[in-house]
């Protein structure tokens, strides 16, 4: 499977924070239901600071749909959601982000019409404030601090090493290099938490060891919590410290990835025992 | 044979060279109509960029501002209060717009808010008469519908006027979108909403924005052309016009408004006066649509819209 080798993330930030009995994400038993579907069902998670959590699980087992509630675009039907310890369940998507909560989608959001720095520098909107009359005339302040996210936005480009194509249209971009867009433009929010979508879907197995390398990167030398949802079980295997398992919007096993491995409601859910 | 080819290609031109002042009367002319045309389109390219919506009612907007304007102005207010007062109804129905239309059919498929702007076409337009009445008005906004001379040419003081507000408001806009943090999320949302959501650009906010600038947009064009022909319900109808134009600029691209409106708009003032008398006039009434067949054939996505390619 993948080679990539898991560096010791245990003593990494966010994790020496002393924090570690407050979870930064809590689910808590939250239902999600469209129609006569239940999406989600109870489901009840904890992301503690700065780890790496897989969501895994087989097709429409509620993987998406449990990051669309987390990121607003979905509403619970039933249950809470606390993030930092405050209530934020009924929060729509712009206010989720401005609370630290970058995602990215399963299939690319990019801005397709514009350049892969503009698509970054659109990350950092939320960063930016001033008045549109200076901004307009791109003059004193407004230059200087579009000056600094510019700076910021570079860093993210230099880390994620997309530099050779900062201005290449976003649609004109393979689909490998379009996923690390992406994540450069959630990067550039400087976010608390990231949830990534199938960060790795599609991609061959060069493109994903690099996606892995710099999933770790992210997680240990910016402290960036991450939530991922993955199908490739060896790298969900080599990068995670913690794995939910869901099946039918329900969640059926959590723990480290050697538990849950074992664990033979997973087995099953996977080999299709129960449901076939 | 050779009399008919002569006529249609070298006449006209012939023409032209002998009154080169008659020429930039008739161009001058062209430009002015045109950039009314573009003001219209202009509106249509805002929330059809933000929201993916053509907006049907943009036509009747501009008929609500310049009835609202006038009947203002008939209750004793003084132009600029009046155009004020006008400009903060515009904006409180953009708000409504957002709260009462869009916002309840987030999602849904773009012909369902089309059917929804048909909607608000009809309510407008009914809303506007029964405020202030369905008769045709006369507005007066102190700039007489006169003519002076420059160098020779005839120049009309009204065209004039509506030709650089619509020139300077244009040129506002085109630093607005492009240089400022809101004129960036509103490309954003144009170009995909889900990302805009994820990176924290509340859709609500945005909408207010375009549907705003669009209702102050068609309050320029009202007033310019309200002024000129009379308050009516005509009026809605230029949004006709503003069609051909998009198709030829494209109904993403706000140079395209600009540059559509222009070359249809002195296009047809050209062909009317030097190709007219040879098919008995009224060019002007077809002009536009031919040149948007043309384009639709040959380039459908306009001269600046975004290339349609469809991958296979």
């Amino acid at each position: 499977m993948s080679v990539v080798v898991r560096p010791d993330t245990a003593s990494g930030p966010g994790r020496a924070a002393g924090t570690a009995a407050a979870p930064l994400l809590e689910v808590d038993n939250v239902s999600v239901r469209f129609g006569a579907l239940m999406a989600l069902n109870g489901v009840s998670l904890e992301i503690a600071r700065g780890e790496i959590l897989a969501i895994i699980g087989p097709n429409g087992a509620g993987k998406t749909t449990l990051l669309n509630v987390i990121s607003g675009f979905y509403q619970p039907s039933e249950g809470r959601i606390l993030f930092e310890g405050r209530d934020r369940t009924r929060l729509r998507p712009a206010d989720v982000a401005a609370l630290g909560i970058a995602r990215t989608f399963q299939n690319v959001a990019l801005f397709r019409g514009m350049s892969v720095l503009d698509n970054i520098m659109t990350g950092r909107l939320l960063k930016m404030k001033g008045s549109f009359l200076l901004e307009a005339l791109y003059w004193g302040p407004a230059k200087r601090q579009e000056l600094a996210h510019r700076a910021y936005v570079e860093r993210i480009i230099d880390f994620l090493e997309i530099q050779a194509i900062r201005k290449t249209p976003a649609a004109r971009l393979p689909y490998g290099q379009q996923k690390r867009v992406e994540l450069a433009r959630a990067l550039a929010a400087e976010p608390t938490l990231l949830l990534l979508d199938e960060p790795m879907a599609g991609m061959n197995v060069e493109e994903k060891e690099d996606m892995c390398r710099f999933i770790l990167d992210v997680n240990s030398e910016f402290g960036t919590t991450i939530a991922l949802i993955e199908h490739d079980m060896g790298v969900v295997m080599d990068i995670s410290d913690r794995v939910v398992v869901l099946d039918y919007g329900r969640k059926i096993a959590a723990g480290t990835p050697d538990m849950v491995r074992k664990d033979p409601a997973v087995l099953d859910a996977y080999l299709g025992v129960d449901h076939a | 044979m050779l009399e008919a080819l002569r006529a249609v290609f070298a006449a006209p031109f012939l023409d032209m060279a002998s009154s080169p002042t008659f020429l930039v009367e008739v161009l001058l002319g062209g430009i002015a109509a045109g950039l009314m045309y573009s003001l219209v389109a202009l509106g249509f390219v805002l929330i059809f960029k933000a929201s993916g919506v053509f907006n049907f009612a943009q036509g009747v907007m501009v008929l609500f501002s310049a009835l609202t304007l006038v009947g203002l102005m008939e209750r004793g207010l003084p132009v600029v209060v009046a155009l004020v007062l006008t400009m903060a109804v515009m904006v409180v129905l953009a708000f409504a717009i957002e709260r009462i239309v869009l916002r309840p059919l987030v999602n849904q498929e773009h012909i369902i808010l089309f059917m929804a702007t048909i909607g608000l076409n009809f309510f407008l337009e009914g809303f506007g008469e029964m405020l202030w009445g369905a008769n045709v008005k006369r507005l007066d906004v102190g700039i007489p519908d006169t003519s002076f001379k420059v160098a020779g040419v005839l120049v009309n003081r009204l065209e004039m006027t509506a030709a650089l507000t619509a020139a300077v408001l244009v040129a506002v806009l085109a630093v607005f979108f492009q240089k400022t943090r809101i004129g960036r999320a509103l490309r954003a949302v144009a170009d995909d909403h889900e990302a805009a959501l994820s990176v924290g650009i509340p859709l609500k906010t945005i909408w207010v924005v375009v549907w705003s600038v669009a209702g102050l947009v068609a309050i320029v064009a009202g007033v310019m052309w309200g002024a000129k022909s009379g308050v009516q319900f005509s009026l809605s109808l230029i949004a006709l016009k503003a069609l051909p134009v998009l198709i030829l600029g494209g109904f993403t691209s706000v140079p395209g408004a600009i540059a559509g409106g222009l070359i249809i708009g002195v296009g047809e003032k050209l062909g009317e006066v030097y190709w007219g008398p040879l098919v008995g006039g009224a060019i002007e009434n077809w002009f536009a649509y031919v040149v948007a067949l043309v384009f639709l054939l040959f380039r459908p996505q306009g001269l600046f819209g975004e290339r349609i390619i469809e991958r296979v």
